[in-house]
């Protein structure tokens, strides 16, 4: 079957009832997606189909033929990081990482849809990704950074706060 | 951590022609120490760290942490680039192993990985190394929140130093001025009139004689330590790109997902595997001697097949056990044990019995933990290969050397034929240093020939961890007439390390702790802060018990009995005043306060809930953490949000609990996180005391039960003895809440 990925089309030979995560993991080899819990909980697997953010751990691969699928590696610009991803990195976001393409995936849809989140909406369209590093303090300011839309491009070689300290 | 001296064995020389090259090994200063065993010769060295200067100036780090997150790749490599006078932007860092011909070279001797010769006394135990010695000797372990206090206080900081010293004394030598008429910065050596790179007498300072003891920077000299870099590993994370173990690929590889025995310790009786076999894309049915592995061309068949095998287990007597028997068993050891004088003493001050003898109210109370799975996001996996030149491991590790000798082991391989490239961890809390995984993985392969990765499903993943252990503690305290403590005595299971988890700071004179062996057949092992994890639960409760016993301010009775300890008086008191603990709450909030010392970190922590219709809203939490120094402040409060984050999730709801033998929860639906809209706001602050540097990963975790727990006895009136909170009917009528 046909599938198209990140603008291009693929045609893959599985089964049609494998879930669109493994497919796009070792078909197409773009492991940016995560497998999480195969039970639709963790929202590491989160991708958008026509911009819908969607656990693809549970969904499978015949559903979503002839949609248009986009993961992690596909919302970039030409040039660059999507603002959401600029502010993952100016916020310091992820720690061990490996739930963040779910999180930025599910930022970047609610921020399409709802450009001014409130922390009420963020905590919605959030609740699905969960974080055992616990950043979602993190995650929220990064969404709220990103929605300003006045990202600046991250320095990595500049400090980044440095918070409130004592000596004593 | 006391039993370190900074002084590190450290080498210098030239590879590549221009190249100047340090290395320091650490060992122990004292040899005296429990260590003196296991490191008797020169040239056995545990930790060792790398610097690299290149002919265009260039720094390279290298570094033996696995990085999972804790960002202490990048404070290492800032350590060391301090000391060194180096800009940070000429600095990069690699994970150890290192490029092999920089590895194998004279230099490379000692260097703990590559080709690597480990004592052998130390090979078969590192596993018993993590659960005795290893929380300061790091046998390239990343746990025991060390990577800053011994890896870069006693490697990284020498090493830069050392390189410093031998660069201005060859530029003194080939310029022919004293050094010190020098003086180093940004990589440029000055005598006021003429400036070089520091690349210029590299090679001539690879020739010197190394110093012995560097002198280190003072804290008011420091440019780099003490500001917030961004995280190296950050910008991967953001874009997909970041490889994990799960992401490794090699040609011709197939995959394999698992089902092991359910009950630990049984074994493989049979299995019939026909209709996985007749499944398309299914090549193999592996039995090992505790599970049986699917082989096929995708997971998802691997896993659609791993269902299907009819497999009979070897029955064993812990068939029966379950959770409630479990404690039961613990409270009837440490009964016994009482009863036959077998308790081992961690502290015994003082003379309680006289003091229990001539009290005027004696309390006992018992606090309960559950079991817990680390339930790291990425699930255990490992992709291995074996073939006739040996064997080669793709994984997550926090020990990679001790995943190699094990799987070596296993596999009835030299150590030299094994080969393990270590990737980023998706989550690894302790879990990641044990190689079970890693080790089936290599098994599968070897048997089919086949370079293969092996995915646990998240069901495995939480069915068969090593598990943080279930505990159950005991205590007794003698109050005087006026309600005071006069004598604490505490008595629990199952202890492991850090050895003074269980020890309290308060000034209470008479003083008898101690701990009662009580095994079980469920794994265990290190899970954040460890011990501490739970020992930091029950004296917290206990000392607020009494607090309220004596109908005193949890927080002012703290402090009174902290009289010999300024450090901890100092954050506690700043916890309180930023988390405004005099202030008024109506009724159906609280706050609750909790200290902790641990992993040489002092941590405070003031947490407001509100309870409504038995619902707990945990609004905030107030951190104060004292590291010594904070190398990357932002990276201490990243590790404080993190710390307790992971240790609400399990007070609020983590449990795994035991029936027939097994584990009953398989998921997140059984398994519950806080998420997003249940997450508190944390606020951090911190205290640079320069008292002697600790960890940061781990000291944030061990704080919050307690002061959870303790703001919902504010709240309610309800004291939670058993974790989780989850288990508790908090029905409040009375609460009439000011939330939306």
């Amino acid at each position: 079957m046909k599938i198209s990925v990140n603008g291009k089309v693929h045609e893959v030979d599985v089964d049609p009832d494998t879930p669109l995560l493994w497919v796009i993991r070792e078909q197409l080899g773009l492991t940016g997606t995560k497998f999480g819990c195969g039970i639709a909980q963790c929202g590491a697997c989160t991708m958008h189909i026509d911009g819908n953010p969607t656990r693809t751990c549970v969904l499978p691969v015949a559903a979503v033929a002839g949609a248009e699928i986009t993961t992690i590696e596909g919302i970039g610009t030409e040039g660059g990081l999507h603002q959401v991803q600029e502010a993952w990195i100016a916020e310091q976001v992820p720690q061990c990482g490996y739930c963040q393409s779910g999180q930025i995936m599910s930022a970047v849809a609610l921020l399409d849809s709802n450009p001014n989140p409130t922390d009420e909406d963020i905590n919605r369209a959030m609740s699905g990704n969960v974080c055992r590093c616990g950043m979602y303090g993190r995650i929220r300011s990064a969404i709220k950074l990103a929605a300003t839309g006045d990202v600046a491009i991250f320095d990595p070689k500049a400090s980044v706060s440095e918070g409130e300290m004592q000596n004593g | 951590m006391g039993k370190w001296t900074r002084r590190g064995f450290i080498t210098a020389g030239v590879v590549g022609g221009t190249a100047l090259v340090i290395g320091v090994g650490i060992r122990p200063g004292n040899r005296n120490s429990d260590l003196e065993e296991f490191v008797t010769t020169e040239g056995e060295y545990l930790v060792n760290t790398w610097v690299k200067l290149d002919a265009n100036n260039n720094v390279t780090a290298i570094v033996p942490h696995s990085e999972m997150g804790q960002g202490a790749q990048t404070a290492l490599t800032q350590m060391l680039a301090d000391e060194l006078d180096v800009d940070w932007e000429k600095v990069s860092f690699i994970e150890a192993p290192a490029e092999d011909g920089f590895a194998n070279g004279p230099l490379g001797k000692g260097y703990i990985l590559g080709d690597t010769k480990v004592p052998e006394l130390l090979v078969g135990s590192v596993d018993g190394l993590f659960q005795t010695v290893a929380n300061a000797m790091h046998l390239q372990i990343t746990g025991g929140s060390s990577s800053i206090r011994a890896t870069g206080v006693y490697g990284m900081r020498v090493a830069g130093a050392a390189a410093k010293e031998m660069l201005l004394a060859a530029a003194a030598a080939e310029w022919n001025v004293p050094v010190s008429k020098l003086t180093a910065k940004s990589g440029m050596i000055s005598d006021g009139t003429r400036t070089e790179h520091y690349s210029s007498v590299a090679a001539a300072a690879g020739q010197l004689q190394p110093p012995y003891s560097p002198t280190l920077k003072t804290a008011d000299q420091f440019t780099i330590m003490g500001k917030s870099k961004p995280r190296h590993d950050i910008p991967g994370k953001v874009d997909g790109s970041a490889k994990f173990g799960i992401d490794a690929e090699v040609e011709g590889m197939v995959y394999a997902t698992i089902a092991a025995a359910p009950v630990f310790g049984a074994t493989l009786k049979s299995v019939n595997g026909d209709t996985a076999m007749a499944m398309k894309g299914v090549l193999d049915v592996v039995s090992l001697d505790d599970a049986v592995a699917v082989v096929a061309n995708s997971y998802w068949t691997a896993k659609k097949a791993v269902a299907t095998l009819d497999i009979e287990w070897n029955s064993v007597p812990e068939d029966k056990v379950d959770s409630d028997g479990i404690f039961e068993q613990f409270q009837n050891d440490i009964n016994a044990a009482i009863t036959n004088g077998k308790v081992k003493s961690d502290r015994d001050e003082g003379d309680s019995a006289a003091a229990f003898a001539s009290a005027s109210r004696v309390i006992e109370r018992e606090y309960r933990v559950p079991y817990l799975a680390h339930a790291c996001m990425e699930p255990m996996n490992a992709l291995a290969v074996v073939n006739e030149s040996g064997c080669e491991v793709w994984t997550g590790s926090q020990n990679p050397l001790g995943f190699k000798h094990e799987i070596a082991e296993a596999i009835g391989l030299e150590a030299e034929k094994v080969k393990v490239n270590n990737l980023f961890l998706g989550g690894g809390f302790g879990r990641r240093a044990t190689p079970d995984t890693a080790i089936q993985a290599a098994k599968i392969a070897q048997k089919i020939g086949k370079p293969v990765k092996l995915i646990w499903s998240r069901e495995e993943d939480m069915q068969h961890d090593i598990y943080r252990p279930a505990v159950l503690s005991q205590f007794r305290a003698a109050l005087d007439g006026d309600g005071n403590p006069v004598a604490w005595e505490n008595h629990y299971v199952d202890k492991h390390e850090p050895v003074e988890a269980p020890l309290i700071p308060y000034g209470i004179d008479h003083q008898s702790i101690g701990a009662v062996d009580s095994p079980t057949h469920i794994p265990f092992g290190p899970w954040r802060s460890v011990d501490h994890s739970q020992h930091g639960f029950f004296t917290e409760s206990f000392i607020d018990e009494l607090a309220a016993e004596a109908g005193q301010n949890p927080f002012q009775f703290r402090m009174d009995r902290l009289k010999a300890h300024p450090r901890h008086r100092k954050v506690l008191a700043l916890a309180a005043e930023k988390g405004h603990w005099d202030a008024p709450l109506p009724k159906g909030r609280g706050r609750g306060i909790a200290l902790q010392e641990s992993f040489g970190s002092l941590v405070a922590e003031v947490v407001e809930v509100t309870v409504t219709k038995g619902q707990v809203s945990v609004d905030k939490v107030t951190i104060a953490v004292d590291t010594g120094f904070a190398v990357s402040p932002d990276g201490v409060k990243a590790q404080m949000e993190s710390g307790v984050l992971y240790g609400l999730t399990a007070a609020l709801y983590g449990e795994i609990s035991i029936k027939n033998g097994r584990v009953v929860q398989g998921n997140f639906d059984t398994y519950p996180m806080v998420r997003m809209g249940t997450s508190p706001v944390i606020e951090t602050h911190i205290v640079n005391s320069m008292a002697s540097w600790g960890g940061a990963g781990e000291p944030g975790t061990p704080g919050i039960a307690p002061a959870l727990t303790n703001a919902i006895y504010a709240a309610t009136g309800t004291r939670i003895r058993k974790l989780p909170v989850s288990n508790y009917e908090l029905n409040v009528d009375f609460v009439e809440s000011n939330e939306a």
